[in-house]
């Protein structure tokens, strides 16, 4: 165990905090609130296009942290491997985290490994927590909420639930889609910097754009509406949910999120959203229309209905026919 | 997308909802038969572009809706031995029997997989001799012939170690039993286009003349079932009854011809009890005598029990299109998709279900 930790985490996690190999991570911080999240990381197959757990268990993290509004700093990760799991498996995910480190610009300062019985884990479980500081006086999150916000979106939705499925399943898709996965901070920093009064962030986890909606609506009790019309999907990607009879709405995502803004502001923060590599197809794609409690979302269909949008309960089946 | 973009325009729709109320003159009664057209009217809100004196009744064409809780009760039977891998389509996984779900048996430690075909639990069986690969075949006319294919190819490979629970139920039946019901208020009928496309139109002739209701073969896009309910409300308008071919894109008059044949070959006709519905004659399909020994209840002798339903589930009369999903007092309240009391609720094409997703509060 010594071995691995010398031999693999410190080379490539290299930073004089861990280096200093001490049973905690001694920090210094900027001034501003602490912002500090957890979240554990379990993903089959560990490999998927676009993306594996390890940058999933990085970029996850700093993604909690970026939606308050926090700027990433240090993170901790713990490994549950299970038993002969293979050496270059571990290797690879752990460049991929360093890497990944390095792109959202965090330190991996602490960490811990567990090995536990063949048979009672699936390869690599990851828990990743994360410090991060405000730099801002904006309070962000459902109680900012107000009727009239813009919501906009980063980029097309449900790209990585479907490419996980694709190999997860061994469907074989005519098209290669690759997971979404990327690091918000810097993003959101963009917007808070250029003077947006974002009132809420949520990034589109499980549960796809649907779940965070429903959520931000409850939480606030404000009701809001959107368009199918103005939502961002890949064409191939529409395809292949409407074969399988998911909705997009659920399908997970791991770089998105949603932007709740004031309305004067919108089309300010939507050009600076275009702007950011990790929002080029930004849209904005709806809004909060009615303060009446009812905490719903509805959606406009593509043909003038309207629809209640719900939440993801359990996981999305395919269909029989 | 292709060929599916065409089939929600918004400007089409609201011609077709034009032309429906400039041609209603009086209330009409439409049941939609398969439950892909519900989730679709209820998704797209189809239903709002109406004018109030056209009323969708949804129908009983959902086949995780209408599987038996007893089909499931064995399906869980099967599984949960250690000898077994288990193979189902992904949405009836969730279905709950008298005690618990194939999901929570795969938690338990069963080897139940979702296969996305038939064909796929045959390759399953090949590559592991050891075991035995059940394949749960449910479902309509629509997905009886790769049900039937997947049994014709493991006896052509000779293989003895796959087996099938069959739980096929057919459309025109159906039909009848809520048309003979003395409640019945149905005028016309949206027909499944998915099953016309194997099994033809032919069949819904004598139905659509003895009863002398209108029967449009309709599709599932948005367009497609405005259009189907424009045929069948100008049908009943001019006061004909006839079978009409909406989908005509993917349904020929005597349907998939080899698909038919194989459906022939390998299945044949039983009677079969449908969840909250009970048993209609020769309703259903069960495998023909040249391919019992692929007839997983035989295999592993599996009992056949009976299963009171839920005393307070009105979902008989929601699948006969007498009652709709609001009418029910524990819809959305004792009746959720998380603790479904009944078959309605169960499946996402269930017509409860589609109610609660999509239209709770309106």
């Amino acid at each position: 165990m010594n071995d691995l930790i010398r031999e693999m985490f410190f080379p490539a996690f290299d930073n004089p905090i861990l280096g200093q190999g001490l049973d905690a991570a001694s920090l210094h911080v900027p001034p501003g609130r602490l912002a500090f999240t957890t979240d554990s990381y379990v993903v089959k197959p560990l490999f998927f296009p676009g993306g594996d757990i390890g940058s999933m268990a990085v970029y996850g993290t700093v993604n909690d942290l970026a939606m308050v509004g926090a700027r990433p700093l240090f993170l901790s990760s713990g490994f549950i491997l299970e038993e002969g799991l293979p050496m270059e498996t571990l290797w690879t995910v752990v460049q991929s985290m360093r890497l990944a480190a390095e792109k959202a610009g965090v330190t991996i300062v602490t960490g811990d490994t567990k090995v536990v019985d063949h048979g009672k884990g699936d390869g690599i479980f990851i828990n990743t927590a994360g410090i991060g500081v405000l730099e801002h006086s904006l309070e962000i999150g459902p109680s900012q909420v107000r009727k009239g916000d813009k919501i906009l979106v980063n980029g097309d939705i449900a790209r990585h639930g479907v490419a996980v499925l694709s190999v997860r399943e061994g469907l074989e898709f005519e098209t290669h889609i690759d997971s979404d996965s990327a690091p918000l901070a810097d993003l959101v920093a963009t917007l808070i910097r250029a003077g947006i009064e974002v009132h809420c962030l949520r990034d589109l986890t499980r549960g796809g754009l649907a779940s965070a909606l429903v959520e931000i609506a409850e939480q606030a009790g404000l009701s809001i509406g959107i368009q199918e019309k103005l939502l961002p999907c890949r064409a191939d990607v529409k395809a292949i949910c409407e074969l399988l009879g998911f909705d997009p709405l659920h399908v997970a995502n791991e770089g998105r999120l949603v932007v709740f803004v004031p309305a004067y502001q919108a089309e300010r923060a939507l050009e600076l959203m275009k702007a950011h590599e990790q929002a080029q197809g930004a849209a904005l794609i709806g809004e909060v229309t009615a303060a009446d409690c009812r905490g719903q979302v509805i959606m406009r269909s593509l043909i003038g209905g309207n629809r209640i949008v719900d939440m993801l309960s359990g996981e999305q089946l395919p269909r029989i026919c | 997308m292709k060929f599916v973009d065409e089939y929600r325009d918004p400007a089409l729709a609201e011609q077709f909802a034009q032309a429906i109320r400039q041609l209603v003159t009086r209330g009409w009664t439409i049941m939609e038969v398969c439950g892909g057209q519900t989730h679709s009217i209820m998704k797209y809100g189809i239903d709002q572009l109406l004018p109030s004196q056209v009323v969708l009744l949804h129908g009983p064409g959902c086949p995780v809706c209408v599987t038996p809780v007893e089909v499931l009760d064995k399906a869980l039977e099967i599984a949960s031995r250690p000898e077994v891998i288990f193979c189902s389509f992904g949405d009836m996984l969730r279905v709950p029997g008298s005690s618990g779900d194939l999901l929570s048996a795969k938690a338990a430690g069963a080897d139940v997989r979702i296969v996305y075909s038939p064909l796929d639990a045959v390759k399953l069986a090949k590559s592991h001799p050891d075991k035995q690969v059940v394949f749960l075949a449910v479902g309509f006319e629509t997905t009886a012939p790769a049900n039937a294919l997947a049994v014709e190819q493991a006896s052509r490979m000779g293989l003895d170690n796959f087996t099938v629970l069959v739980s096929h139920v057919l459309v025109p039946p159906a039909i009848e039993a809520i048309l003979q019901a003395p409640e019945n208020q149905v005028n016309g009928f949206l027909a499944a286009g998915h099953v016309c496309a194997v099994m033809g139109c032919e069949e819904y002739e004598p139905i659509a003349a003895q009863y002398r209701v209108p029967i449009v073969v309709t599709g599932f896009e948005p367009l497609d079932i405005l259009q189907g309910i424009y045929m069948c409300v100008k049908q009943l308008e001019e006061g004909r009854a006839e079978v009409e071919n909406q989908y005509a894109r993917s349904v020929r008059p005597t349907g998939n011809q080899p698909a038919r044949e194989l459906i022939r070959r390998v299945f044949r006709v039983i009677p079969r009890k449908w969840r909250g519905i009970g048993e209609i004659p020769a309703s259903g399909l069960g495998l023909a005598e040249p391919y019992a020994k692929y007839d997983a209840e035989q295999r592993f002798g599996v009992a056949a029990t009976s299963v009171p339903e839920s005393s307070e589930c009105i979902s008989g009369l929601i699948l006969q299109g007498r009652k709709k999903p609001p009418e029910c007092p524990a819809f959305g309240k004792r009746c959720t998709p998380e603790q479904p009391l009944g078959a309605t609720m169960v499946s996402t094409e269930g017509a409860c279900a589609a109610y609660y997703r999509y239209a709770r509060g309106r």
